[in-house]
């Protein structure tokens, strides 16, 4: 379903773009304590104004009206990679889009699916209490790699 | 029934809820992780790996276990746009392959025995098939990267596999093939959840080595999940990594 395809492209950009904004800005900033930013927990339906700048699309009238065409956005600097789409306008609604370029780089023009185009959530972490049968992380050895990381951190922040 | 055991340089846990398993079935497990710790040890001078670096044995003379290992390390470098590669210099180093395939083949042992309910976890990266002991999913916890000790996320998980690659411990042992010198300081570990241990700890570990967009590589991967974590303590997950959380 093209209008669905094209929203998610929308909500998957702009979650770059936020995230892109963030990563950029936000180094100084202390742990994040939410789980606001780049959540795509709901998808925008109708709202010009959700649109990032990373689509080019002509500015919307107040009723939420695209002029026709075919407009290529900029390239965007995500987090994980560039993002490019290219987005198709008929009858005052977005009727395609197609990634030029995506952060998995697989060719010039993907087609958009579920598996194809990241829809990647961010949360910050949170240690848990909670019984398990058994953990997974990186083996272990090196304590002292994360006492100095967890030193630097509280420095940073 | 459940036993630790220092091999390969690192804790090997079986457990068995089965009650058919008698201790041989657990010793069978751990006599297999030796036979192929004494095979593919890079540190031990008189294992195969060895006597195939220094030139005293021809490829095709090995251990048909050592043949299959570099066919699959060849694969997973095509798999993983080079980023799994077992060349190091002027040796090989097959160990970020061989210990993901040794779980899963000790596993497949096990279910061959006709053992259902079971997890072998090697230096914590885990094959968990059935049922734990209370009749749920088992539940694997992903380590907390700054807080020794303490976990981040509870999965829940039957017949998967979970890995995780890191920095966060002995040091940067994973690097950027394609940019050897370049830290990769930035992701501190990411988790994979696969159909089984030895796909998700060579995805894991070629996921981790590609930085920052190493999530959104297993996220186009069928059947794949994962969580990753960075320096800031940021986690940023897949699509359908949900799925496998438990809510505490």
């Amino acid at each position: 379903m093209k209008l669905k395809q094209a929203v998610l492209a929308i909500a998957v950009v702009g979650a770059f773009a936020i995230y892109a904004f963030r990563q950029h800005f936000g180094q100084a900033e202390s742990l994040p304590t939410d789980t606001t930013v780049p959540i795509i927990s709901s998808v925008p339906t109708s709202t010009p104004a959700d649109i990032p700048s990373a689509v080019v699309v002509p500015s919307p009238t107040p009723r939420g009206r695209y002029k026709d065409g075919t407009y290529t956005g900029s390239p965007a600097d995500a987090f994980y990679g560039t993002v490019q789409v290219k987005a198709v306008i008929a009858g005052g609604k977005i009727t395609d889009i197609q990634f030029l370029q995506y952060p998995n780089d697989r060719g010039h023009s993907v087609e958009i699916n579920t598996y194809a185009t990241p829809i990647l959530r961010s949360e910050a972490i949170q240690a848990q209490n909670a019984r398990v049968n058994v953990v997974s992380g990186a083996t272990q050895t090196s304590q002292a790699f994360v006492q100095s990381l967890s030193a630097a951190l509280q420095q940073a922040s | 029934m459940k036993e630790t055991r220092l091999i390969m340089g690192m804790p090997v846990t079986v457990e068995i809820v089965d009650p058919s398993a008698t201790t041989s079935t657990l010793e069978s497990v751990f006599n297999y992780f030796v036979e192929i710790d004494e095979r593919f040890s890079t540190y031990k001078p008189a294992s195969e790996i060895s006597r195939l670096n220094q030139g005293e044995v021809f490829l095709e003379h090995t251990h048909p276990d050592m043949q299959t290992i570099f066919g699959l390390a060849e694969q997973t470098r095509q798999d993983t746009e080079g980023y799994f590669n077992i060349w190091q210099g002027d040796h090989f180093d097959p160990s970020g392959i061989v210990k993901g395939w040794a779980i899963y083949q000790a596993a497949e042992q096990l279910a061959a025995q006709g053992v259902k309910d079971f997890y072998i976890d090697a230096g914590s990266d885990i094959e968990a098939r059935g049922l734990s002991a209370t009749g749920e999913p088992w539940r694997v916890g992903i380590r907390h990267p700054f807080s020794s000790g303490e976990i981040v996320k509870v999965l829940s998980v039957s017949n998967r596999g979970v890995a995780t690659s890191g920095t966060y411990e002995r040091g940067q042992h994973i690097y950027n093939p394609h940019q050897p010198n370049q830290p990769l300081t930035q992701i501190v570990s990411l988790t994979v959840i696969g159909p089984n241990i030895y796909e998700a700890d060579r995805y894991a570990t070629a996921a981790f080595a590609m930085g920052q967009r190493g999530i959104a590589f297993i996220d186009q991967l069928p059947g794949f999940e994962g969580y990753m974590i960075d320096r800031d303590g940021l986690a940023t997950y897949t699509t359908g990594f949900e799925q496998f959380t438990v809510q505490v």
